[in-house]
């Protein structure tokens, strides 16, 4: 398979999605990548932890130790967030962004475990992007009313209405685009350091992991989960 | 006029250089950013973690464009779409 141009071909410089086997769906062939496998390794420890999150909570004390205290601490600063950034409407979408939070960072970090982020791959912020999109022009919808729709897509003025579709679009492509390109620069950056320097990349690799996985993946998805509850409470107020 | 593929390839490694060079816009954006935030931390010392938090959230989206070139230089070296 040609990799990259510039590098010579016995390094061994793999971030690309795999196939690991296909199946045949309906006459088309399906293929079960990379992607599938780590989404489905992170969604497991989520599942995990959720059960166990649930047991600790079912025997929960006034005074918190242990296990409880962890999750009672996610839930806190989770829920004061949202609160922080989306004021009285902020209890409706707690669940929510809380939810696209957690699973966004796992994925993000999961670099770290050696798996492909689920992250790198477009598919996959895709749907998160357009579930955004969806939020927004629903709220805008249940708090303007149609009439309210409408004055704000002919803001200036009416013919600028084109413009201002554009604009929506781009909002679920921009958020999509940048959480994809973040984490794919993160793991291209790896691939290249394994792959190209592998004799010699023994530990300091792990200072390069530290900022490319969980910095940059904590900060990206910090500024997705903010920037989508900005746009939502953005939709929900009217004049 | 038809040109070869390794002709093709080079000219896609020279545009996925010329790509990267959106990095600088994000580059200087982020740093008037950081430099500001810096100035505004030895104003008002007390609200330094409200203005890290603004400082990183407007750089992340200041850096989208950069990603965009960064993208275009990925297309163009290892999908190599002009070479198929």
């Amino acid at each position: 398979m040609a990799q990259g141009i510039l590098l010579s071909a016995e390094n061994e410089i793999d971030f690309m999605i795999h196939g690991v086997f296909s199946y045949n769906f309906f006459g088309t062939e399906v293929w079960i990548t990379t992607t599938h496998m780590s989404m489905l390794i992170v969604l497991l420890v989520l599942i995990i932890f959720g059960i166990f999150a649930r047991r600790a909570m079912l025997k929960a004390t006034e005074v918190p130790t242990g296990f409880q205290n962890v999750v009672e601490l996610i839930v806190e600063k989770l829920d004061g967030m949202v609160d922080a950034t989306m004021g009285k409407n902020g209890k409706n979408f707690r669940n929510y962004i809380g939810t696209i939070f957690i699973f966004i960072l796992i994925s993000n970090i999961s670099g770290l475990f050696g798996l492909r982020p689920p992250t790198a791959d477009y598919g996959v912020t895709l749907p998160l992007g357009l579930m955004t999109f969806t939020l927004i022009h629903v709220n805008k919808f249940r708090y303007q009313k149609v009439s309210g729709v409408i004055k704000g897509l002919c803001d200036p003025w009416p013919f600028w209405a084109p413009i201002n579709i554009i604009g929506d679009i781009a909002v679920p492509v921009s958020l999509s685009l940048r959480l994809f390109a973040n984490v794919l620069s993160g793991t291209v950056m790896m691939a290249l350091i394994y792959g190209l320097l592998n004799k010699i990349a023994l530990f300091w690799p792990a200072v390069l992991h530290v900022y490319f996985d969980m910095f940059s993946g904590a900060i990206q998805t910090y500024v997705f989960c903010m920037l989508t509850m900005t746009y939502i409470s953005d939709a929900m107020t009217t004049e | 006029m038809e040109f070869n593929r390794e002709f093709i390839l080079g000219c896609s490694a020279i545009g996925a250089g010329l790509a990267v060079i959106a990095g600088i816009g994000p580059g200087v954006g982020q740093g008037i950013a950081a430099g500001h935030a810096a100035s505004a931390v030895g104003r008002n010392p007390g609200a330094k973690s409200d203005i890290t938090s603004t400082m990183l959230l407007g750089q992340a989206v200041a850096e989208t464009t950069g990603l965009y070139g960064l993208l275009i230089a990925f297309l163009l070296l290892f999908v190599q779409p002009l070479a198929k």
